[in-house]
């Protein structure tokens, strides 16, 4: 390759076009001039460059880097962009604060709005036990169901959330399964024989040994109180209903007598010092909606 | 003096020691005013379309109370798009990409059939600035006036004359940025607020930002435009043939050029001599200060001036009009060789594909408008939990669905599952339906979220049965007035 720096013909003889004058191989570069301004946008551009680099943050220093004049930052910028949207939202948030649980579900802007805000705040607080749909996992009650240990309106669930179960809240629900095997309360026989009658109120089938019979006379005298004559459970104390098909720590037996022997009692904090009354509000609704209600 | 020469002239320099060419200054173009049928299609094409630009954000369209009345609209702030009785939401915009296509393809077949007839006519840069030169012309004078003027400097006359012609730039500039903003909002409530000082923000920096651009790009900028920063000549040049129509002189017929008194003393001595008299008519008269002579060239946006310029000169020294026209590269090669030229063939494989996709893709689109329904239902299947088992043991899955009523009134859906015997459907903000589905009633115009609730019986037990796995199931939204329909297909699942 040469490159002839000055060629004295500098007309390209076939097209009449000038030419550069530069040659490679005995091919001539066309010369195409750029109209001056073009290059004059090119240093304008260098310049607007450097005032750039003047006004925002730039050259990185050893430990730092140059702040720009304004002192412009990202992370200020998502700061002020979170703080506009929240004033944005002011208005609904403050109806939200303002409205009983059923009106807000009775009006469409509020409930979609409060749904809306509560699915955030069941993905931050209570997704972690409950799962991320509230699907929950054994020993974290599913909240889609329509089981209910302490009872599944509106203002129930609104005052689990408030106080938590058997949280340090004074006002928690409390309720107790004693550990009727751990602190002899029952024998192992009428532990086994008292597990396998409760899973037959559920229609679970049972070993065709199981003495049904003296499970039905412990559970009588023992859980009854609790559990109700029918094992229909009681809301109030938190009681599971033992008929239905919703086993919160499963439903087989080892489980079962696992469970009497041991006692339960689950744990679920208190959020009403934690998150404000706007978003417990909503979070009531977004769980009551969940399906558990029934529709 | 056309660009080449300018060209040709700095090179000379160059060649005698200057310093090299790399850049060009610019050479100011002084169009002169012609006469003929392309000035007078241009003139009418510029009415045209300045007119249905400036006018069309006036006109009204009725929607009734719940949308807004004016024919051509983007309303950014919900969202829509408004043309006549069409209405577009953001998840339609997929007929922008067929208008696009639409676009493109309606450029490539002008292409093929007769060059840059978009360049030439209808860009609104060739608009606007033809526009601008007809404002400079009466204010300032023709071609030689101009030249002179520019060549005297400033007197009171030309000073006097040349803050006027800005004046008038800007006036129009201005009214080209105020339509604008027009399509974006009400237009008469707009113009009354702009008027009034009390228009948003943003309207008067987009005014003002259209306004310089059209009083640079009109004013200043003007063919520089086209031959800089355009890409559609360059594609154009990669995309003609031989046998689309292009702006061409017919140097078949016009070589030799020379004078009317050479050229007849050539003829006389048996010499051959062209048609062209060579009077430089056709140059002066371009506004991209080319020479058509010198064949087809990225500056010429075909605007057919230099036609009507040439056939004035010829009709005077009575020969026959047409030594520039529109012809064909392979009409003008035939005549050169001494063979009859072809009639034009506007049907060729290019143009036959072009319009071919134009229709199929406008159809599509006009067939999907037309029957496109007044309602819509996409849904969701939960992810998590994929089912709920209820206390009875029946199986639960939960969906979360959107409807849209693209219609003025509010409308009541009411929301079945036809195929696959639900014991029960709820959905949260409905109310028991006539049917026993669960009605929902969306707003007009507007879309509503909702979750709904599908439940089976408990399933037998033990595996293998038909009651396990995944199932599908459609959703249907029928409207409770019209009974309009749609449909939408998801799945349940089982343990
Ligand atoms: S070259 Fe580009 S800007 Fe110029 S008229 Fe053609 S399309 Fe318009
Ligand atoms: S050469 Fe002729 S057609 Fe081309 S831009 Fe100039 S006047 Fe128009």
């Amino acid at each position: 390759m040469s490159i002839a720096p000055h060629d004295p013909s500098p007309i390209d003889a076939h097209t009449g076009t000038a030419t550069t004058g530069h040659e490679w191989d005995g091919i001539r570069e066309l010369n195409t001039p750029l109209p001056r301004w073009w290059l004059y946008m090119l240093y304008a551009s260098i310049v607007w460059a450097f005032g750039y680099m003047i006004v925002y943050p730039a050259v990185p220093l050893v430990s730092s880097y140059t702040k720009g004049l304004f002192g412009w930052s990202a992370r200020r910028a998502v700061a002020e962009e979170l703080a506009a949207l929240t004033a944005q939202r002011a208005p609904m948030v403050n109806a939200l604060a303002a409205a009983s649980l059923t009106e807000i579900e009775k009006d469409p802007k509020l409930l979609s709005f409060a749904r809306a805000q509560g699915k955030a705040a069941f993905g931050d607080n209570c997704a972690p036990c409950h799962g991320a749909g509230g699907g929950g996992a054994k020993a974290f009650p599913n909240l889609n169901d329509d089981d209910w240990l302490w009872a599944g309106t509106l203002e129930d669930i609104s005052a689990t959330l408030t106080h938590g179960i058997r949280s340090a809240d004074p006002q928690a629900r409390v309720g107790n399964m004693p550990a009727f095997g751990a602190d002899g309360l029952l024998k192992p026989a009428e532990v086994s024989a008292v597990a396998d009658y409760a899973r037959s109120l559920s229609g679970l089938a049972v070993d065709a040994k199981a003495d049904l019979k003296t499970g039905a006379k412990v559970f009588e005298e023992n859980c009854a109180a609790c559990h109700g004559p029918e094992g229909k459970g009681i809301q109030e104390i938190g009681a599971p209903n033992l008929t239905d098909q919703i086993w919160l720590y499963g439903s087989d037996k080892a489980t079962v007598v696992e469970g009497i022997n041991k006692g339960r009692g689950g744990v679920m904090p208190n959020w009403g010092g934690r998150l404000d009354a706007g978003t417990i509000k909503a979070l009531a609704v977004y769980v009551h909606t969940l399906g558990g209600s029934g529709g | 003096m056309s660009v080449k020469q300018q060209q040709a002239k700095e090179v000379a320099l160059e060649a005698a020691g200057a310093e090299g060419p790399l850049y060009s200054s610019r050479t100011k173009i002084y169009p002169q005013s012609v006469h003929g049928k392309f000035r007078r299609i241009k003139w009418a094409i510029l009415i045209l379309t300045l007119g249905i630009y400036y006018i069309l954000p006036f006109i009204r369209w009725d929607r009734g109370p719940n949308a807004p009345a004016q024919a051509v609209l983007v309303d950014l702030e919900h969202h829509r798009f408004y043309f006549f009785f069409i209405e577009i939401w953001p998840q339609e915009v997929y007929y922008l990409t067929g208008l696009l296509i639409l676009a493109a393809m309606a450029l490539f077949l002008m292409n093929a059939v007769a060059g840059r007839v978009w360049c030439g006519y209808l860009c609104p840069q060739t608009v606007w600035t033809d526009l601008f030169y007809a404002v400079e012309r009466l204010i300032e004078g023709d071609r030689r006036e101009r030249m002179q003027k520019a060549q005297k400097g400033w007197t009171l006359e030309t000073f006097a004359q040349a803050l006027i012609k800005h004046w008038a730039w800007l006036m129009i500039a201005w009214w080209t940025g105020g339509a604008w903003v027009l399509y974006f909002a009400d237009a008469p409530t707009l113009v009354y607020n702009l008027a009034t000082f009390q228009g948003p923000a943003m309207a008067y920096i987009w005014i003002a930002i259209l306004t310089f651009m059209t009083y640079f790009f009109a004013g200043f900028m003007r063919e520089q435009v086209c031959t800089y920063m355009c890409p559609w000549p360059r594609i154009q040049a990669a995309l003609t043939d031989e046998y689309a129509l292009n702006v061409t002189y017919r140097y078949d017929r016009g070589e030799p050029r020379g004078s009317v008194k050479k050229n007849a003393a050539l003829l006389a001595s048996g010499s051959p001599a062209g048609d062209c008299v060579d009077c430089n008519q056709c140059v002066v008269v371009c506004p991209t200060g080319v020479d058509i002579r010198e064949g087809l060239q990225i500056d010429c946006i075909q605007c057919g001036l230099c036609i009507d310029a040439c056939d004035n000169v010829m009709t005077k020294v009575g020969k026959p009009t047409g030594l520039i026209a529109y012809d064909t590269d392979i009409n003008v090669k035939l005549r050169e060789a001494g063979k009859p030229p072809l009639a034009a063939r506007i049907l060729r494989p290019r143009t036959i594909l072009y319009a071919a996709i134009i229709g199929v893709v406008g159809g599509i689109m006009a067939f999907t408008l037309a029957t496109r329904m007044d309602s819509g239902i996409s849904v969701m299947h939960d992810r998590n939990p994929l089912f709920t088992r209820l206390s009875d043991g029946s199986i639960r899955n939960a969906y979360t669905i959107r409807i849209a009523n693209k219609q003025t009134d509010p409308r009541r859906f009411e929301v079945r599952v036809d195929d696959y015997e639900p014991t029960q459907v709820e959905a949260i903000g409905a109310e028991k339906g006539p049917n026993g589905w669960p009605v929902l009633t969306v707003g007009p115009d507007q879309t509503l979220e909702s979750r709904v609730f599908v439940t089976r019986p408990r399933p037998a037990a033990g595996k293998g049965n038909d009651d396990h796995d995944r199932h599908d199931l459609t959703f249907s939204l029928g409207d409770l007035v019209t009974g309009e329909t749609v449909k939408a297909k998801d799945h349940f699942m089982m343990p």
